[in-house]
């Protein structure tokens, strides 16, 4: 290291530093956040619907088996696009009846396979869950997932 | 052992190794149920095992910085702890919520969101605990002594205090939840944690090989103003799918590859210390943990961060098991070590003993360390199959899942490894010798 840096001059570069990176981190997220509110998620399609949806999302820890948007765990799929590999932008009914079919009829007790077990989530509860996905589904994410497998 | 109040790191540090124990073992069912995924599927689901699996690590690694703040703030500020009584308070509050939370879980008591499943109770008892540790460190840094270590340590106590309030805070808006949870989870890890980090290890090196404090002191500040000069714009790094703005790609790019640097100065920064003062130093084990987290954490956090940290790389791997083997390389690397490093070298003085057990600590270090490793490279493996088979050829998950079982089979053996260490240390740790003990009484402390 260069004789020249004193611990007081090391120490005015750590704070001083420190606060420009944090003004230039906190000036982007404000940034961020008007751009997700306006342009990369459907504010006014947040219904009661979707906000029950991310509700009952969190109280079965849905996070800790499958990832949303890449992020949680990774024992189970990807449900952020989970509403487009169901062809819910092209049949909306189907797509409803075909996801809440699957989670309705878990566990599948199928030897050798990952379990996912019974939440015991009533018709509106698994209404809400999927209007959730489908909401999570329009979020501009950069266009990820690279394909529909998540 | 100068201080009195020094003792109060005692059981601080006893509650991190028996949470050790309990995540390790969490780890290990983990891995079993990936292999046998029927086991336990009705009773203990995978995600209540996980939950445990990371909580309690996160808690145990906390316990440990509470009680290395306890044991080197006295020996820093040259003063006793303000208030004894509230650090022993604050312990026992720490213990039963955590003890609350786990057996919460146990039940489908939780919140849900990663990492801050904590039941909202639970996270203003954690708030409390912080401010409880914040105001008697501060208080004592006040009145005595100040040095870079204590403050470096107590800023990145606070910062971790701070972050952790945007923990309260959950939108509907899916964007805006990730957004800000990552300003706990990255402001930690990558930000105010490696603060802690840096500092303890500094304290260590300082006590280990003698070497002039004005050195290390100036070294440290160059450390955390690395880290945070990339850690702060590096958490662009988790913005580049979650309905962030493209800039983020850029931003993250750049910065979160810089993140390697302060890993990089650290492992110069602490051979060249250990050369330079020499490593005569009774307690081998602790020198061993201390160059061992420098180099550790330099792969796992900084090579294995950087292996999927480039924004066109991690559009294809964002979320595979690329994620969980930098994850688990990167927190052992860091923090276990670091917590195992300072638990080593004031363990002997806080039971007035000469250090003890040196081979059976250090065979621990080299069984957790190959264990890890071993973990990283086949969770490596599994994650690069998986991007391509998933990620390039698009075939299902659960397809996927499949194909790269074998890796999840050597994966449950390498965690069995790390479990036979953790065992190992803590039994090195607590076990008495008599002999030593004896020693002990007769010449108090080894030279420091």
């Amino acid at each position: 290291m260069s004789e020249g840096l004193t611990k007081s001059t090391a120490r005015n570069i750590f704070f001083g530093g420190t606060l420009f990176f944090l003004i230039v981190l906190v000036a982007l997220t404000a940034h961020s956040v008007s751009y997700i509110t306006k342009n990369s998620t459907d504010v006014a399609g947040i219904t009661p619907g979707v906000a029950h949806g991310k509700a009952v999302w969190e109280r079965n820890s849905c996070i800790n088996c499958h990832t949303l948007l890449g992020e949680g765990a990774y024992y189970a799929p990807e449900l952020g696009n989970v509403w487009a590999r169901y062809g819910g932008f092209e049949d909306a009914e189907a797509a409803r009846d075909g996801i809440k079919h699957w989670i309705k009829n878990q566990p599948t007790g199928i030897e050798g396979r990952r379990q996912m077990p019974d939440f015991k989530l009533s018709d509106e509860e698994l209404d809400a869950l999927v209007d959730f996905f489908r909401w999570v589904n329009t979020i501009k994410t950069q266009d990820w997932p690279p394909n529909e497998a998540g | 052992m100068k201080y009195e109040t020094q003792k109060l790191a005692y059981p601080y540090f006893l509650a991190a190794m028996g949470l050790f124990v309990a995540q390790v073992l969490g780890g290990l069912l983990a891995g079993t149920v990936y292999v046998f995924p029927n086991l336990l599927s009705e009773t203990i689901p995978f995600h209540i095992i996980r939950m445990i699996h990371t909580n309690a690590l996160i808690v145990w690694l906390l316990f440990g910085f509470f009680g290395a703040a306890y044991y080197l703030i006295p020996e820093e500020a040259e003063t006793e702890i303000h208030s004894p009584g509230i650090a022993k308070l604050q312990f026992w509050l720490f213990l039963i919520g955590a003890a609350a939370a786990v057996v919460g879980y146990l039940f489908g008591i939780h919140e849900g969101r990663e990492f801050l499943e904590q039941p909202l109770i639970i996270k203003v008892a954690i708030v409390i605990v912080a401010l409880m540790f914040l105001y008697n460190i501060t208080m004592t840094l006040i009145k005595g002594r100040k040095t870079a270590v204590s403050l470096i340590l107590t800023i990145g106590m606070w910062g971790l205090a701070l972050f952790f309030l945007f923990a309260f805070y959950n939108p509907t808006n899916l964007a805006l939840d990730k957004m800000f949870w990552w300003y706990v989870v990255h402001l930690w890890v990558e930000g105010v944690w490696e603060l802690i980090m840096a500092a303890i290890l500094s304290f260590l090196l300082i006590k280990m090989t003698g070497i002039d404090r004005e050195v290390v002191e100036k070294w440290l500040y160059v450390i955390v103003s690395l880290t945070l000069f990339t850690g702060l714009l590096g958490t662009g790094h988790h913005y580049y799918w979650i309905g962030t703005p493209g800039y983020w790609q850029w931003i993250g790019s750049i910065f979160s590859t810089l993140e390697v640097l302060p890993f990089l100065a650290i492992v110069v920064f602490t051979f060249m210390i250990v050369r330079k003062g020499g490593r005569n130093h009774p307690n081998q084990a602790a020198l061993l943990w201390t160059m061992g987290c420098a180099v550790m954490a330099f792969f796992g956090a900084g090579v294995w961060g950087f292996l999927h940290t480039l924004a066109p790389i991690n559009y294809l791997t964002h979320g595979t098991q690329i994620t969980p083997a930098h994850g688990h390389l990167a927190f052992f690397g860091a923090y276990v070590m670091v917590n195992l490093a300072i638990i080593t070298y004031a363990m002997p003085h806080l039971r007035g003993m000469q250090p003890y057990n040196q081979v059976l600590n250090m065979w621990s270090f080299w069984i957790m360390c190959s264990g890890m490793a071993f973990m990283t490279f086949v969770l490596t493996a599994a994650g690069v199959l998986q991007t391509h088979l998933q990620r390039v050829m698009g075939i299902g998950f659960m397809e996927v899942a499949d194909e790269i079982n074998f890796f999840f089979i050597l994966r449950l053996l390498s965690g069995i490894v790390v479990v036979v260490g953790v065992l190992i240390y803590v039994y090195a740790m607590l076990s008495t010798d008599k002999e030593q003990a004896q020693a002990g009484e007769t010449s108090p402390q080894a030279a420091e």
